[in-house]
């Protein structure tokens, strides 16, 4: 069976009126079926590009990029983002409840409420459908966003630095939200940040980049187990050591056997 | 401070106006400033006989239904060209041409192209037309990369593209737009029967200079001050209902600097 | 060519082949290869270019005196809230009467001068002065207060050192938005008054005599260009004065 996701050779050149500006090069990895990835490199590596060439939204000027074993070319219909900027990413005029529905338009409305309720409920916040977006925390936001890609039912979740406009007490909260979230309902997602801690915490598997043009420098695999909390898992040796060892990767440019 | 104070309040103020207004005009005796308690039954005569019917109708209808096409196509269009770079980098400048052109110099084009009989409507569409236009692609313009990002991802229709997002997002220049083109109507609604109709407030305006009644005229000012609040706050409240889901503070902000 | 011209030039086409086909008569919609011309030698007009001297003049005479009424005035009313809510009931009743809806009243009042459409530009040209500054103060940022007060800054050194400067682009948005209702004033006014020159009258007589259409549409073309020549010119100011800002104020 192919993996959920393969990019194979994966390259974007940016081409603008005062030189061309490569952001990823040569990159190649994998996504497995209900595997949590998460990707992690320096600010303005190129993150966003690799994320913006998985979904659909750019097209790579090299490489290919296949979801279940089909290539990639425009938007797959069975994947969603959440973004980095909620606030921006919601949309202001519909309530919590609408907004969840919004992408679902073409199901029968039942079902829309449905879907849209069991969402909600999973990232705990049933008694703010009414409400609008900016009646919300940054926080609510994000878990309102995360709940409208999860009633999508996406195959592959992209997560795009999503816990990084919020502050570190909510980011815990969220962070602990999407582990238990991913595993209730068998979700396979790959996450964008540029916080190792993060990455150790979240990950099955780091997918370390370079610096800008981003290229793969290591895949580690994080045994830390399915149940993590936040206190204890960051405190044990493994974590340290492997935040170390991620950390040790980040500074280095070329690729390492890991 | 509560509804019902602030009310009091409003009220007070007007009514201690209108009695300055009244003693003023009656201790100057010019007949260019009648009190108001002449101007007043006047105004009851005007809105309450066939006048009514026979000058106000017609001439406000026109305002209101040129005001509406105007709003329709200015948003239909501007929705459709806002989105596309290129055809503001071609058209912007136009439009911002035509919007320059001070709304009641049109009146004697339309005047020589339609006739004296027939020209208040178009005028008043096409004085109307390029405020909303330009706010519209303003707004559909203003729509944020990560919104064009979620509506792509979430691979929705052109239809609700437009209609759920493009449109929504614009709504509130939308509605500054068709405040200014509300005003702009009115005006060229004045100009355009002053210059020439065989009905309308401006007709009667025109009228009473000839007879020198002042006190019609008056009346008449009047008159049109109390449309224009009418309008105005129906349209206001439209806003606010259509714009329920802004933060109030931006809402109020917005209205007090387009001069709601 | 720079793209902006294109749509300029594209309107132009639409409009001679309009008119030569006849699909709208073309003693009515002449085509512009006459009323270009026609403007041309409109400007080498000494008569015409008093007229338009006179437009122009009594515009701004009128926006300068709004921006000395308006902006005191909205500096008072932003800043005190008692003599605001007083006002502002005034002034929701004030404003919505439409000044052209005067120059009947004014003509008989005050004559067929240049004062009735400088005065009557003035009424027009207040309102978007006032709402801004009014606008301006209630987005005073609180805490430039603050820190301005924290460094011992007087009252009177916060309103001209701090208020001021940030109120300064909002009202500038408003002179803008106002010189266009100014010019439109005035030349109504104009058009409907026998006495002054100007623009308006101008393209008014050429109108009545009926067959003179290239005029009244090279009339009404120049005044386009003066009021997007206005804007245009008011808009690059506000970038040259204010590029610190990002907020505008708000337009329309």
């Amino acid at each position: 069976m192919s993996p959920m996701l393969e990019v194979t050779g994966l390259g974007h050149t940016y081409e603008a009126k005062d030189g061309a500006h490569t952001a990823i090069s040569g990159l190649s990895f994998t996504v497995e079926n209900g595997e949590l990835l998460c990707v992690v490199g320096p600010s303005g590596c190129g993150k966003s590009t690799l994320l913006r060439a998985i979904s659909g939204l750019i097209r790579p000027s090299e490489g290919t990029v296949s979801l279940h074993g089909t290539p990639v070319e425009g938007v797959p219909a069975d994947l969603a983002v959440v973004f980095q900027d909620y606030s921006r990413s919601l949309f202001p005029w519909l309530s919590v409840q609408r907004n969840v529905e919004f992408p679902l338009r073409d199901l029968p409305r039942a079902e829309r409420h449905e879907r849209a309720e069991e969402a909600l409920a999973a990232v705990g916040l049933s008694a703010a459908a009414r409400k609008h977006p900016w009646q919300l925390s940054g926080g609510m936001q994000q878990r309102v966003a995360i709940a409208r890609a999860l009633a999508y039912r996406p195959a592959l979740l992209l997560m795009d630095e999503p816990f990084a406009s919020v502050d570190a007490q909510t980011r815990f909260e969220l962070e602990d939200l999407l582990l238990r979230v991913r595993r209730e309902q068998e979700t396979t997602v790959m996450l964008v940040t540029h916080d190792i801690d993060e990455s150790v915490y979240l990950g099955d598997r780091v997918l370390v980049l370079s610096k800008s043009p981003a290229t793969a420098v290591a895949a580690l695999d994080v045994p830390l187990g399915a149940e993590r909390e936040q206190i204890a898992t960051r405190a044990s040796e493994e974590f340290v050591d492997l935040r170390a060892r991620v950390a040790g990767l980040l500074q280095a440019r070329e690729p390492v056997e890991a | 401070m509560n509804l019902l104070t602030r009310f009091t309040q409003h009220w007070a103020v007007f009514l201690v106006a209108v009695a300055a207004w009244e003693l003023l005009t009656r201790l100057a005796g010019s007949p260019f400033f009648p009190p108001p308690s002449t101007i007043a039954p006047i105004m009851v005569d005007q809105w309450f006989s066939a006048t009514f019917f026979d000058h106000m109708v017609p001439g406000v209808g026109r305002m209101l239904l040129g005001w509406a096409l105007a709003a329709v196509l200015g948003v239909a269009l501007g929705i459709l060209l806002g989105r596309s770079a290129r055809a503001i980098a071609y058209l912007g400048p136009l439009f911002a041409f035509m919007r320059s052109i001070p709304p009641p110099l049109l009146v004697p084009f339309f005047v020589a192209a339609v006739g004296v009989t027939d020209m208040q409507l178009p005028t008043i569409v096409f004085g109307a037309l390029w405020p909303v236009l330009l706010n519209t692609v303003d707004g559909a313009s203003g729509v944020d990369a990560t919104k064009v990002d979620t509506a792509r991802v979430f691979r929705l229709s052109p239809a609700q593209w437009t209609l759920g997002v493009v449109l929504p997002a614009a709504l509130p220049k939308v509605f500054a737009g068709l405040r200014v083109s509300l005003s702009i109507a009115v005006v060229v609604m004045v100009v355009s029967e002053l210059v020439g109709s065989v009905n309308g407030i401006g007709y009667l305006l025109v009228q009473a200079q000839q007879f020198y009644d002042l006190p019609v005229m008056w009346a008449w000012i009047v008159t049109l001050g109390v449309l224009g609040y009418l309008f105005n706050s129906l349209l206001l409240a439209a806003e606010r209902r259509a714009l329920a889901w802004q933060p109030r503070h931006s809402l109020e902000a917005q209205t007090l600097a387009t001069g709601g | 060519m720079p793209s902006g011209l294109v749509g300029m030039v594209g309107l132009f086409a639409v409009w001679e082949a309009a008119s030569r086909s006849e699909v709208v008569p073309s003693n009515y919609l002449v085509p512009p290869s006459i009323v270009l011309p026609t403007m041309v030698s409109m400007l080498g007009d000494i008569e015409f270019l008093r007229a338009v001297i006179a437009t122009v003049l009594a515009a701004v005479i009128a926006l300068a005196i709004a921006v000395a009424v308006a902006v005191p005035a909205g500096l008072v009313l932003g800043s005190v809230p008692a003599v605001r809510r007083a006002a502002m009931t005034l002034v929701e009743f004030l404003r919505p009467i439409p000044s052209v809806a005067l120059i009947p009243l004014a003509m008989m009042t005050f004559g067929t001068g240049p004062e009735t459409k400088i005065t009557l530009a003035v009424y027009a040209a207040v309102w978007p002065i006032l709402f801004n500054t009014i606008y301006a103060l209630d987005e005073l940022d609180p805490l430039h207060v603050d820190t301005a007060r924290a460094f011992g800054t007087s009252r009177v050194g916060v309103l001209t050192r701090v208020a001021l400067p940030s109120a300064a682009p909002f009202v500038l948005t408003g002179v803008r938005l106002s010189a266009a209702m100014a010019l439109a004033v005035v030349v109504s006014t104009e058009l409907l008054s026998g006495g002054t020159p100007g623009i308006g009258r101008y393209i008014m007589v050429a109108n009545s005599s009926g067959s003179y259409m290239d005029e009244v549409l090279a009339g009404t073309v120049l005044a386009g260009l003066i009021g997007y020549a206005a804007n245009a010119g008011l808009e690059r100011l506000h970038r040259r004065l204010f590029s610190w800002s990002t907020p505008k104020g708000v337009d329309q």
